[in-house]
């Protein structure tokens, strides 16, 4: 009867309140710089220790340069500082750091992953909202904040209320140049930027069962665009195929057992769920956004939306101030919107079967003049796998810069990003006000349109380069 | 750290804008810090300044008698996007102590609820009856009870809300979770041997 949702958070309930809230067990905890160094401090002022060092993995991405010479120096003081305190809590608690000079430094939802931390049926968390991305293996992983973080740190465990179950069922075959980044926009788009607030989103259907792990990892990262914590996909012969023999996976006799228990972890067939939305992937085309919310994306072969057509006098206001701000006149062709940067990466999509993808665009092409574009591998593994394949000389002789592994021009905060009024075809997660530098605009869009954008110079439908 | 929260009247800022992301409420070059304290210059920065650092005069924020309003009333899905806990931390900073919207983020509500900011979800009409009636009568003070979990508008219009009795109760004690759930221990060792024989690759170390 339940759903994978309700199996795996029932497993872990430690306790429960008489108001329903549980004490879940958490199984992995993985921290960055940014929202851990204000819970170590707090748990040394109240003399607290670690409970599970070994359950956690540090690495540090936000704040790290994308520059080759990022070893010899971080030029921002307070950068600096807090990668150093992320390496001194590590060292003190005796936890894994994937430290700047390791190649498995990267994105910490994408080197967690690749690094076989993350099992179907576990709970995983992480002081980042994009947390939902690991759920991909069939696990209940999620964002959390500060004190969050502290409490999970004191004690591996965490109160939370159990979330409402939605399943999003996505029928057909993508077409063609359509990818999981563009399925997942036009369920966005769907649901709403609040959509999914209060839900778990099971994700399934026959397009999601034929994804790879990557891209199935692209759809969980974005589900906190539609207000959901957790997104999850079952685990299947792709998710053991993917885990098996990763270096923190399990290993020997321990593997097989635990096969078999996460065969029994998909939703069961009579299983009922809260809300159900159903999404014909043969119907979705390349997307793009055009305002400052993840949900307002259209396909690539529309126009800028006039404020005057939404029914709602609040949705009208909300959308003049997104274009004021996005710099753009209703009734303009998407493709005739051309772009100063382009930026690939991000947690969401800088897996090596996104670069691939990528690269199978930017063959042979020219970046066009004026257009300032970067590839910024997800991690060092990931840089590493795309330098055999040659896909670095694919980019580099393109004109693509070529950079280090890190959350790079996705949210502002270290030296890649963009400057007040700059446009930007951006494969990241989030298109607010701001997210990639004070003033600059951004329109998401998958690696494979980027890499179209950065050749043409405007918004490209890339099935036409294909 | 929770800092303790029962009732308050006060003057309530009109923030009439849906989607309002933590991104908004303080962006990702302000999270550079190893404190929790002093944020409150980065609150809603794109917002309050310009390119040069002058206030943008347009701006709620920057009117009187908002600069010290403890109050914001908002629109849907308050605090959505980032789990920075920053966002709560800046808002508290500035002053701010209740936040009143029809929905919030998931994660900002709770982050909210663990420092002593109390996140208020009322039904989109009741927000939107306090909104106009704050713009149309700037100034206007509401009271927030928790005891009683009540919200009274400057007409004397009240609306319940709902809170789950444990947050409530730290907030009003200003209790520390952690303790709390220290005092568990045994339970929780209990589940990690019963894990460790049931799921033993759960706990293998990383």
């Amino acid at each position: 009867m339940p759903t994978i949702i309700r199996k795996i958070w029932d497993r872990h309930v430690v306790t429960e309140r008489p108001d329903g809230v549980c004490l879940l067990y958490i199984d992995r905890h993985l921290v960055h710089e940014v929202t851990s160094p204000q819970a170590f401090e707090a748990m040394r002022q109240a003399g607290r220790k670690v409970r599970r060092p070994l359950s956690l993995m540090a690495v540090p991405d936000h704040n790290v340069p994308t520059s080759t010479d990022r070893l010899d120096r971080i030029e921002d003081p307070d950068s600096r500082r807090q990668i150093e305190a992320l390496r001194e809590n590590a060292k003190e608690a005796g936890i894994t750091l994937f430290d700047m000079d390791d190649v498995r430094q990267g994105i910490v939802h994408v080197t967690g992953p690749e690094n076989g931390l993350i099992l179907p049926g576990i709970t995983a968390v992480c002081g980042d909202s994009h947390t939902s991305t690991l759920g991909a293996f069939g696990a209940v992983a999620f964002g959390i904040g500060t004190s969050e973080v502290e409490h999970t740190l004191a004690t591996q465990t965490l109160w939370q209320t159990r979330p409402g179950e939605m399943r999003i069922t996505v029928g057909g075959a993508t077409g063609f140049g359509v990818s999981a980044k563009d399925v997942i926009l036009a369920i966005i788009a769907k649901i709403g930027a609040g959509g999914g607030t209060g839900y778990a989103i099971e994700y399934a259907g026959e397009a999601v069962r034929r994804m790879s792990m990557e891209e199935r990892l692209t759809i969980c990262n974005m589900t906190i665009e539609a207000g959901g914590r957790f997104g999850m996909v079952a685990p299947d012969e792709t998710t053991f195929s993917y885990l098996k023999g990763r270096p923190a996976s399990p290993g020997g006799a321990l593997w097989e057992s635990a096969v078999a228990d996460w065969k029994t972890l998909p939703t069961d067939p009579d299983a009922w769920f809260d809300r159900e939305e159903t999404i014909d992937a043969s119907r979705i085309e390349p997307q793009v956004t055009w305002g400052t919310s993840p949900e307002d994306s259209l396909p690539v072969t529309g126009v800028v939306p006039d404020p005057e057509t939404h029914p709602d006098p609040r949705g009208r206001e909300r959308r003049e101030r997104a274009l004021r701000y996005m710099d753009l006149r209703p009734g303009t062709r998407l493709t005739d919107i051309t772009v100063d940067k382009v930026f690939i990466g991000s947690c969401t999509n800088a897996r090596i079967e996104d670069l691939r993808l990528a690269a199978k665009v930017a063959r042979g092409k020219k970046v066009a003049d004026g257009v300032t574009a970067m590839v910024v591998p997800g991690s060092g593994l990931v840089k590493r796998q795309a330098e055999t394949e040659g896909l670095d000389r694919v980019f580099l002789d393109a004109g693509f810069q070529w950079r280090l592994p890190g959350c790079s021009m996705c949210l502002g905060m270290n030296p890649d990003r963009l400057k007040p009024g700059e446009r930007c075809a951006s494969t990241s997660n989030r298109n607010f006000e701001g997210r990639q530098g004070p003033g600059g605009r951004t329109h998401l869009m998958s690696p494979m349109m980027a890499a179209a954008a950065a050749v043409a110079g405007r918004i490209t439908d890339v099935r036409e380069m294909l | 750290m929770i800092e303790k929260f029962a009732t308050l009247k006060a003057v309530a800022i009109p923030l009439d804008r849906g989607n309002v992301d933590t991104d908004a409420i303080i962006p990702a070059r302000f999270l550079k810090t190893i404190k929790r304290t002093g944020l409150g210059t980065g609150l809603f920065h794109a917002w309050r300044f310009d390119e040069n650092g002058t206030e943008l005069p347009d701006f709620v924020l920057n009117m009187e008698p908002y600069r010290s309003g403890k109050i914001l009333v908002a629109g849907e899905n308050f605090g959505c996007g980032s789990s920075r806990e920053h966002a709560v931390w800046a808002l508290m900073d500035f002053g701010i102590r209740v936040v009143i919207a029809p929905s919030f983020g998931d994660i900002f509500y709770n982050n909210g609820l663990k420092n002593g900011l109390l996140p208020v979800r009322l039904a989109p009409g009741e927000v939107r009856a306090l909104m106009d009636g704050l713009k149309s009568g700037p100034g206007g003070e509401v009271s927030v009870d928790l005891p009683a979990q009540t919200v009274t508008g400057p007409d004397g219009a009240v609306c319940g809300f709902d809170i789950g009795s444990f947050p409530k109760e730290c907030l009003l004690q200003g209790l520390d979770e952690i303790a709390l759930t220290l005092r568990l221990e045994g339970e929780i060792e209990r589940y990690e041997r019963n894990g460790q024989k049931k799921a033993p690759w759960l706990f293998l170390d990383l």
